[in-house]
């Protein structure tokens, strides 16, 4: 285990960090060498890249609080456009310099003002002898901004002349920024995922005080048996466990096993966990009502999650013109003589047939089709005669808003809109069984 | 109006009360019919009063209906912030990763009555909960900018309500400097929660003692299945960083199903709050329970026929399930039916009517005389009581009097034996009078229901209901008999009893026949003999095809028979009573006109048959053949429906000019000519463009000098 060592910074507080970043020493070490002493100049950019839950943000968070480095963190997807984040980022900088007075808020509208504003903000909080540095968290956002705040971001120390250093933390690797016209490149740091034991590690530190560590550690080891396989998020593990915790002391608290009796704590628990795995982990019932579950000992099955309400009622046309919609959408234009004309002749699907065609239309996807064959279509499958009134047609449009259909092209077309369906085949099942219209012989895929 | 601005702008001035000169204006609009000149303005009263009666008991159906809901909104919300604020020691709460509480709110297709739900939910939780609500609605926010920006615009706005309207200015000039950022918001609501507190002994005390110290922010997305999946996710991880500082609670407006949450988050994102779902009673429940209350009742003098109810059912259930269309629907019933029936002065509670009666000028009595079902009452008295009614008014008002006094009674009986008739079909399989009240409704105004198959198959399925089925449903009856207001129900209950108490007595005489049937059972058994068990079993089977009818079966058949002669006697179908024109509104054709709008046939008329709009003489043409009086576009369009998908601009052109040169006949020299006319073509290109514009023909790229049609058949 590489232990953290570096003559600018006491060896108590080194300590103190690495007890807080387990499992992620090395990167850190890593970091204090490339920052260097305090008033150092440190490299101009950082790029810090790995999964979810890698401890980036809480691994750049410890280290810059513990060793009281000055720095701004802001998070890119909070702070949307260029102007709230470069504002962000001076108001963070004015209340870390001068906590009392209240300074008014500058406007910032573009790159070079902030460059401006920056330099008078380092000037009044004297801190020429240290490097600053500015976090960006969520860093993928900053592609969405004007084309020049990346580049400029990446080489601040240089436009800047300040002592400052930026570092970028982002889930997507470094090649997916680089804009076509070139920047500074960063230096890229890569935090790879937790394997099961540094999980097992991290999740065991943190035990109630209630129970000794040894007793936690064999539940997150129960626990992560279970969910490892569907989930590596630390923190969506550390919910779960907190949220399980309860149930897995049950035995012990009403004194029917001790808490070395691990074999019988498991049985206890498996099931349970297997069973909060279809349901709280997926978010088909919320935490809440798990606990309350827990609590009142009841069985999950009383609660119905959220997949299990897939019912629509639609009114009686609606139904018609999604199930229309579903055959225009599935049904290859070609096909539509054979199914709805009354006299089609026997067309032999082989014969019938190009070679594109042999796949599945249910492999390739719902396919555009226009408002008039929409119609054609629901006046010949709707037994009595439609009229083509408004209320046929905002029905379409509330379709639409319903996200059953969805507009193809621009919305604004008026002549000739085209359609999708975006429902699937059970659904479209369900609904045309309730009007008694058995959908799968009008489906060329299904002759 | 004038301002003390000086500057020149747009100025908004909101209108002040005026209602009176209002309705004034209204009531000139029932003037202004010629031929009904007659009690404009009482009649005019008359309806509004009755509409504000209907429109509070819709209101207060509409409170009752969403009561539970909300009730379980409210607690959800209660509890939602509360488990955090009690207990943040905790080891539990600690570790979990605090999440966003979410309602799910799943509301049913109608969206159009969402708005109304939406509305009465922020009153109650305003009430109950918290001041801090906003409504977000899909369409203003097409990015996460917007959806911040409406979001502290709703939320500051609410805090300005809060606090009386004094200082609106001041917030009005510093809302343009507040950054849009969840950081403002926080800081906002630290502000306002802060002075709540130090003001709680003054004028706040009222207010926070309905709110906790730290009331939270109910954030409602009306319609989650419209926002755009980015401003979702980007809003959620936002407001999940600050959920410390700021005690949010989402709820999701959903229309179609809770899947809808899973396929526009990813696992991610919904990782991140605590949903609980919540489902509004269906709209067809509503539905029926508006029809119940608004059409079932002898409360309301006002009624719809059999058509106009259809028409408005249909609407519903093949269009829109929106229960505040047909209420907007009923709304114009009243209002047609006022208008346009100049007796609706008599469509009022029974002591109004009678007043009313004796004040009817004598245009009014020849209304009455005028009447269909009148006419037919009529022919059917002797003749000097003819000669009297037809002349006499003074005697026609006693016997309209009574009549209406008849149609009253009527009524109230209708409704009460329609509910015990729907008590026993709506158990039968298949259903064969419907299985809702309203299609039983339906089809006993329509004609004399008992002469109907499926009544008749309604019966004969009656006649084989088991007991205790039938002494439930017996019971029912009873209990609608006696809630009733109808005084000739006395009777009918005493006979109802009777025949419980039968039934009663049936049982006990069941033990001893039972005794009796086991014995021929044990007969049965003791037989060995092939022959002797072949016989009995002939005989056994002989009695009881010939079987006299058991007790049981006697009885039954009479409560059906007596059910029978009720419905007989109560449910003739109103437009055999006289004067039920005054109650009943039955124009379908103009409802039809107003709701069921078909633009495509409307344009079609216009431009097929010009004359059906302009009314112009020159216009009425016989059929087929082409005017060249009618409008340069009639023209173009009448051309063009003779031609395939592809229209040739030249030939079209020509027939143009041939038409429009036609008659003009005498100087034939110039149209014999090759060239048009330049105004012609002119003429021409303005009515194609037309024609493009409405959607008829669009310019084509396949062809050159071809334009393509958009339309196909006769409309």
């Amino acid at each position: 285990m590489p232990n953290l060592e570096h003559p600018a910074y006491p060896a108590a507080t080194l300590l103190h960090l690495e007890s807080l970043v387990p499992c992620r020493e090395s990167q850190v070490s890593m970091l204090l060498s490339i920052f260097g002493e305090r008033q150092q100049f440190s490299f101009p950019s950082i790029f810090i890249y790995g999964h979810t839950s890698s401890g980036k943000t809480y691994v750049m968070q410890t280290l810059l609080n513990t060793l009281q480095l000055p720095h701004v963190f802001v998070n890119c997807v909070e702070y949307f456009t260029s102007r709230l984040l470069l504002e962000e980022i001076l108001i963070q900088l004015q209340s870390c310099s001068s906590e009392t007075e209240q300074t008014s808020r500058v406007p910032c509208d573009n790159f070079n003002d902030f460059v401006r504003l920056f330099k008078q903000a380092v000037e009044s909080r004297e801190l020429q002898d240290q490097t600053l540095y500015i976090v960006l968290d969520r860093a993928e956002q900053l592609r969405e901004m004007e084309a020049n705040i990346l580049p400029a971001f990446l080489r601040l120390q240089e436009l800047t002349d300040r002592n400052v250093t930026v570092v970028l933390l982002s889930e997507i690797v470094w090649e997916l920024f680089r804009p076509n016209t070139g920047c500074f490149e960063p230096l890229t740091l890569y935090f790879p995922d937790y394997s099961i034991g540094h999980l097992q590690k991290i999740l065991s530190q943190n035990h109630p005080p209630e129970y000794s560590a040894d007793f936690y550690a064999a539940y997150i080891n129960i626990l992560l048996g279970v969910f490892y396989m569907v989930c590596r998020d630390l923190k969506e593990l550390q919910h779960l466990a907190a949220l399980n915790f309860s149930k897995y002391c049950e035995p012990v608290v009403r004194g029917e096993a001790n808490e070395r009796d691990t074999r019988k704590l498991w049985k206890n628990i498996e099931p349970h966990l297997k069973k909060a795995m279809q349901t709280v982990y997926l978010r088909e019932i919320s935490s809440s009502q798990w606990e309350r579950l827990q609590h009142d000992d009841g069985e999950p099955g009383q609660l119905k999650g959220l997949s299990a309400h897939t019912h629509v009622e639609l009114p009686y046309y609606s139904k018609f013109l999604l199930i229309a919609a579903y055959l225009a959408s599935y049904n290859p234009v070609r096909t539509d003589k054979r199914f709805f004309l009354k006299h089609h002749g026997k067309i032999r699907k082989t014969n019938f047939m190009k070679k594109h065609e042999k796949t599945s239309n249910h492999l390739l996807g719902p396919k555009p089709f226009p408002l008039d064959r929409l119609l054609a279509i629901l006046y010949s499958i709707v037994d009595n005669r439609v009229a083509p009134t408004a209320n046929i047609f905002s029905q379409i449009t509330s379709l639409v808003t319903l996200q059953l259909l969805s507009v193809v092209g621009h919305n604004d077309q008026l002549d000739g809109p085209r359609y999708k369906c975006t429902v699937s085949l059970d659904f479209i099942r369900a609904i045309a069984r309730t009007v008694n219209f058995d959908i799968i012989k009008y489906l060329y895929d299904f002759l | 109006m004038s301002t003390c601005s000086v500057s020149k702008g747009c100025f908004v001035f909101k209108p002040s009360p005026k209602k009176r000169k209002l309705s004034q204006k209204t009531v000139n609009y029932f003037r202004e019919r010629n031929n009904a000149s007659e009690d404009t303005d009482l009649r005019f009263v008359t309806c509004q009063s009755l509409w504000n009666q209907i429109k509070s008991e819709t209101e207060q159906i509409q409170e009752d209906l969403n009561k539970q809901l909300f009730d379980n909104l409210v607690s959800f919300l209660r509890r939602s912030h509360s488990e955090f604020q009690e207990k943040t020691t905790e080891w539990t709460c600690q570790m979990k990763s605090r999440e966003i509480p979410t309602a799910a709110l799943v509301l049913g297709v109608n969206v159009t009555d969402h708005d109304l739900t939406f509305r009465s939910l922020s009153e109650v939780l305003q009430n109950s909960i918290t001041p801090y609500i906003a409504l977000l609605e899909a369409k203003d926010c097409p990015g996460i900018k917007n959806l911040m920006q409406k979001l502290m615009g709703q939320l500051m706005n609410c805090y300005i309500d809060a606090d009386s309207l004094e200082d609106e200015d001041h917030v009005q000039v510093s809302q343009n400097r507040i950054r849009c950022s969840m950081t403002s918001i926080i800081s906002w609501y630290q502000n306002i929660t802060k002075k709540t507190d130090s003001e709680t002994p003054s004028k706040k005390r009222t207010s926070s003692s309905r709110h906790w110290q730290s009331p939270p922010v109910v954030v409602i997305f009306k319609d989650m299945e419209s926002f755009t999946t980015k401003v979702l996710q980007d809003f959620i991880v936002i407001s999940s960083q600050h959920i410390h500082e700021l005690p949010l609670v989402l709820v999701f407006g959903i229309a179609t199903s809770p899947m809808i949450i899973h396929s526009l988050l990813p696992h991610s994102v919904s990782s991140l709050l605590c949903i609980e779902l919540f489902q509004s009673l269906s709209c067809k429940e509503h539905l029926s329970t508006i029809i119940d209350k608004l059409l079932l009742t002898a409360q309301f003098p006002f009624k719809l026929g059999e058509k106009v109810l259809q028409v408005l059912i249909n609407i519903f259930l093949y269009h829109d399930f929106s229960v505040q269309n047909f209420i907007k629907g009923f709304q114009l019933c009243i209002v047609e039916h006022f208008y346009s029936q100049p007796l609706s002065v008599l469509c009022c509670p029974l002591v109004d009517a009678k007043k009313r009666l004796n004040s009817l000028s004598h245009d009014q009595c020849e209304n009455i005389r005028r009447l269909p079902s009148f006419r037919r009452y009529v022919e059917n008295q002797v003749s000097e009581k003819q000669i009297l009614l037809l002349t006499a008014d003074n005697f026609l008002k006693e016997i309209t009097q009574k009549l209406l006094e008849d149609l009253h009674v009527y009524h109230e009986n209708y409704v009460s034996v329609l509910r015990c008739l729907h008590v026993f079909t709506s158990s039968l399989p298949k259903y064969p009078l419907g299985k809702q009240i309203r299609e039983l409704h339906c089809s006993c105004l329509e004609n004399r229901v008992w002469e109907t198959e499926e009544y008749e198959s309604s019966l004969q399925l009656a006649r084989m209901l088991n007991k205790s089925d039938l002494v439930t449903m017996l019971q029912q009856c009873v209990e609608i008999f006696v809630s009733s207001s109808g005084k000739e129900f006395d009777k009918t209950i005493e006979k109802l009893k009777e025949f419980l108490t039968q039934f009663q007595e049936l049982e006990a005489e069941a033990f001893q026949e039972q005794d009796g049937s086991v014995s021929a059972q044990k007969e049965l058994q003791k037989k060995t003999d092939l022959y002797h068990l072949q016989k009995t079993l002939l005989e056994l089977k002989e009695s009881r095809r010939s079987k006299k009818l058991t007790k049981f079966e006697m009885l039954r058949f009479e409560v059906v028979d007596y059910i029978d002669s009720l419905v007989r006697t109560y449910l003739v179908p109103a437009d055999h009573k006289t004067l039920h024109e005054i109650m009943y509104f039955n124009t379908a054709s103009v409802l039809r006109g107003h709701l069921n709008a078909a633009p495509r046939v409307a344009l079609h008329t216009a431009l097929n048959n010009p004359y059906c709009y302009l009314k112009n003489q020159a216009l009425k043409s016989d059929g087929g053949n082409i005017s060249n009086k009618a409008p340069d576009i009639c023209i173009v369009y009448k051309l063009h429906l003779e031609c395939g998908r592809l229209i040739n601009l030249v030939d079209w052109l020509e027939a143009f000019a041939t038409v429009v040169t036609a008659v003009e006949g005498p100087n034939a020299d110039a149209a014999s000519s090759d060239q048009v006319d330049d105004i012609i073509h002119a003429r021409f290109i303005r009515a194609v463009s037309e024609l493009e514009l409405l959607g008829f023909i669009k310019p084509s790229k396949q062809k050159t000098d071809h334009v393509a049609r958009l339309t196909w058949g006769g409309c």
